[in-house]
């Protein structure tokens, strides 16, 4: 037997004891499912959700490849590859939903010191600690490097002042990582740094900001005189730019998923547009009865498709990922506006139901989903953001 | 499947890149259009093509090919057509080879397989008969009569028929017009007798011809396939051609976007270079998009035919719609951004939009090919 033989039985017999009933296949549907972020507050509708995050956090299966010390699984990409064979052979719920791990880890691996690291990722991958991010600011959304919340060096400490916006989940993240002007305005790119902040620090404080959907995913997020201690700055002092380009990278590989993945989630749930569109407007022959309609649905399943595609080429080419995540951010949202509109059209007055029991729950939640695509293409930077970066990496054309 | 070339196919590419650029550059084509030689296509240029092994790359070993498959081929018309160049290869290379190689019998691919493998011999496919692709709505008549059959009627828009030896051609035996049973396909010599060519001038200045056919008398010894299954035959046949073509219009994209960027980079107005105005930068960087999806879409239809892929009707569609609308696009935006120049004869970027009208139009447009992508997808 190699050892990867070894691995996968291992794997197996692991994951048959320590894999609770209702966190796989042909789980009971009474019981209820929790969407698992961790953190200090974290409260479990069902108890085996728990279970589950710290049976996979104490294997550092949460983020597998991560070194031993670090608290992750210290495994080879062959291993994880296994592992996640095995995992999905038995249909195993995500254990854990982490901006940490998606976001901060692969930074402080890149850029932490050795007991920043020690300190920060163990607590991100058994999902002790909830990680938000706080970039944006009121007057700085696209020009980001324009910041303002300022950083002063008071000795053993830095004072913060200033207020961030569009924090996902600020009001239940345990700690932040925010871009700070510790330096001059001018050159702005280059008097920025990344620091971490624990949000139960006196003076942070965090509002909910309502969306056009009704939901509030985000927050604004206040600091008024806040003490962080030096050992919290990731990185060399206003070297801090470079880092969130990174992250950023990160970020938009994520959302870019969103069209896709929510597209064949969507087949899936009956959130389809051409489930919705034979629904709504009638079937004839097995066609979508208005040709209209029809001609509309035909164009995007067939760039759908075509982006699907161009998903799996990147892979299948070993992913380039720097030259190509703006594309996919691009597309992808845009995509997922173009779909929600497609599937709100064909559902006529239902698509665009609000509330009340005259409408269905699914044409209720269709309303939401639509008006939260809205923000897809503006979070983590706009579309036309992602042009511009096109333009000038890939592209090549001049600057004026 | 994965969507890479293999080290053989990108080998192809590469050889292919060289010889368009060195060998067959836009002026190659331009004199061509220039000349009075009806054909539009270069002899001496085929043989090279020839040398190369092109012609064969369909075509098994036994018949002195390649067996290199719809990769292999479409990579080299995608370069080809980088530089607009003219030449047999879509017509025999890939329609002519492919049918013969697929549902010839043993007496037709000895007859006619190595001459295709050696240059000797070129092909065209006669399909359609009215302004629109349809294969369904074929009327011309082939009457049975004891062994042989007598075609009368007329076809149109016949890629390189106005100098192919040997005519493919889609008759009905049976049933009426708008059905897609009651079809053969036939092999015939272009010089039988009754037969009529009348070369039509288009658009892009390749070589097109219709073709009357006046008690044409052929053989059922030359039926390819069997009779009366014509209609499944030649939507293989074409669902082929479609991703050539769709191969061949991607790398007319490529380079009319490559040249456009390239012009960006080079004209100054108001003092600036123009590719630094954000109204062109964010359409050619919404180009490249469209580029990238097309690429994929093009390479999973090839690598669907050669894998024998139950996706390939389906794959078929989406490349040719995809092709079509961005090249479409890309055309259009091509020139627009060249300015005045861009309206000239003598700049070349036009070339590329007319030839891409013409494209378009090759089995079955973008409005075609999304139709037919929604009845596979069953909605």
């Amino acid at each position: 037997m190699t050892n990867l033989e070894k691995f996968r039985e291992e794997t197996k017999n692991w994951l048959d004891k320590n894999c609770p009933p209702s966190m796989r296949n042909g789980a009971d549907p009474d019981i209820p499912v929790d969407e698992v972020w961790g953190g200090r507050n974290a409260e479990y509708k069902n108890p085996e959700s728990k279970i589950w995050l710290d049976r996979m956090g104490g294997k550092g299966w949460t983020m597998p490849t991560v070194p031993k010390e670090y608290g992750g699984g210290g495994l080879t990409k062959e291993e994880v590859k296994v592992l996640n064979e095995e995992l999905f052979h038995i249909g195993a719920k995500q254990p854990l939903l982490s901006f940490g791990i998606w976001m901060l880890a692969p930074v402080l691996l890149e850029y932490g010191t050795e007991e920043q690291k020690k300190e920060h990722l163990p607590k991100i991958l058994k999902g002790e600690i909830r990680w938000c991010q706080g970039y944006s600011e009121p007057g700085s959304g696209s020009d980001l490097a324009s910041l303002s919340t300022k950083a002063e060096d008071i000795g053993d400490k830095f004072l913060v002042n200033g207020q961030k916006v569009w924090t996902s989940y600020a009001d239940k993240a345990d700690w932040i990582f925010a871009l700070v002007r510790t330096g001059a305005k001018e050159p702005k790119h280059d008097g920025i740094s990344f620091l971490l902040i624990d949000m139960e620090t006196k003076g942070v404080s965090t509002k909910p900001i309502t969306l056009i959907s009704g939901k509030s995913p985000f927050c604004e997020t206040f600091f008024d005189n806040v003490e962080v201690p030096k050992k919290n700055l990731i990185g060399k002092l206003n070297a801090g730019w470079t880092i969130a380009k990174k992250l950023l990278q990160h970020e938009r590989a994520f959302i870019s998923n969103f069209g896709l993945a929510g597209a064949v989630a969507g087949a899936g749930s009956g959130r389809d547009v051409v489930s919705i569109a034979k629904k709504h407007l009638g079937e004839e022959n097995g066609k979508i009865k208005n040709s209209f309609y029809r001609t509309e649905i035909a164009s995007h399943k067939i760039k759908e498709h075509a982006f699907g595609l161009t998903l799996k080429r990147a892979g299948d080419e070993g992913g380039k990922a720097s030259a190509t995540a703006s594309m996919f951010k691009l597309y992808g949202t845009e995509h997922n506006k173009k779909r929600h509109e497609l599937m709100v059209g064909a559902s006529g007055v239902d698509g665009v139901a609000w509330d009340g029991d005259e409408f269905d729950q699914n044409d209720k939640n269709l309303t939401r989903a639509w008006l939260r695509t809205k923000g897809n293409s503006i979070e983590g930077g706009t579309s036309e953001v992602q042009l511009n970066v096109i333009s000038k990496r890939v592209l090549n054309l001049p600057s004026q | 499947m994965k969507l890479v070339l293999t080290e053989e196919e990108q080998f192809l590419k590469d050889t292919a890149k060289n010889f368009a650029e060195e060998r067959c550059p836009i002026s190659h084509f331009r004199s061509l259009r220039d000349s009075n030689d009806p054909k539009l296509w270069d002899k001496d240029i085929w043989k090279e093509m020839t040398a190369l092994g092109w012609p064969g790359i369909l075509i098994p070993e036994e018949y002195g090919g390649s067996n290199f498959g719809i990769t292999g081929i479409s990579v080299i018309l995608e370069e080809c057509a980088k530089t607009l160049t003219p030449s047999p290869l879509f017509a025999t290379g890939v329609l002519g080879a492919f049918s013969i190689t697929n549902f010839g019998n043993d007496d037709q691919k000895q007859n006619y397989l190595p001459k295709i493998s050696s240059g000797d011999l070129t092909t065209a496919l006669a399909i359609d008969e009215s302004s629109h692709h349809n294969p369904a709505d074929t009327e011309m008549v082939a009457k049975k009569d004891g062994k042989k059959f007598v075609l009368n009627g007329k076809k149109t828009f016949v890629i390189d028929g106005a100098s192919a030896d040997l005519l493919i051609v889609l008759a009905r035996t049976s049933g009426n017009k708008g059905e897609s049973s009651g079809l053969t396909l036939f092999l015939i010599d272009s010089n039988n007798t009754g037969i009529e060519r009348i070369k039509l001038d288009m658009a892009d200045s390749r070589n097109y011809a219709n073709i009357n056919f006046n008690n044409v008398e052929v053989s059922a010894k030359n039926i390819l396939g069997d009779e009366e299954t014509g209609g499944e035959t030649v939507e293989n046949i074409l669902d082929i051609g479609r991703i050539a073509i769709a191969s061949e219009m991607l790398g007319n994209a490529e380079a009319a976007f490559e040249t456009t960027l390239d012009y960006l980079k080079q004209r100054k107005q108001f003092g600036v270079l123009i590719g630094s105005f954000q109204a062109l930068q964010h359409r050619a960087a919404e180009m490249f998009c469209e580029l990238e999806l097309t690429k994929s879409s093009v390479m999973a239809a090839m690598k669907a035919a050669d894998e024998g892929s139950n996706e390939l009707q389906r794959l078929s569609s989406l490349s040719k719609t995809m092709a079509g609308e961005t090249l479409h696009l890309v055309s259009n935006e091509a020139v627009q951004m060249h300015g005045g120049i861009g309206v000239t004869d003598e700049y070349d970027i036009g070339f590329f939009l007319k030839r891409a009208r013409v494209a378009e139009q090759i089995f079955g447009s973008s409005k075609f090919h999304t139709e037919r992508y929604a009845n596979i997808s069953g909605f």
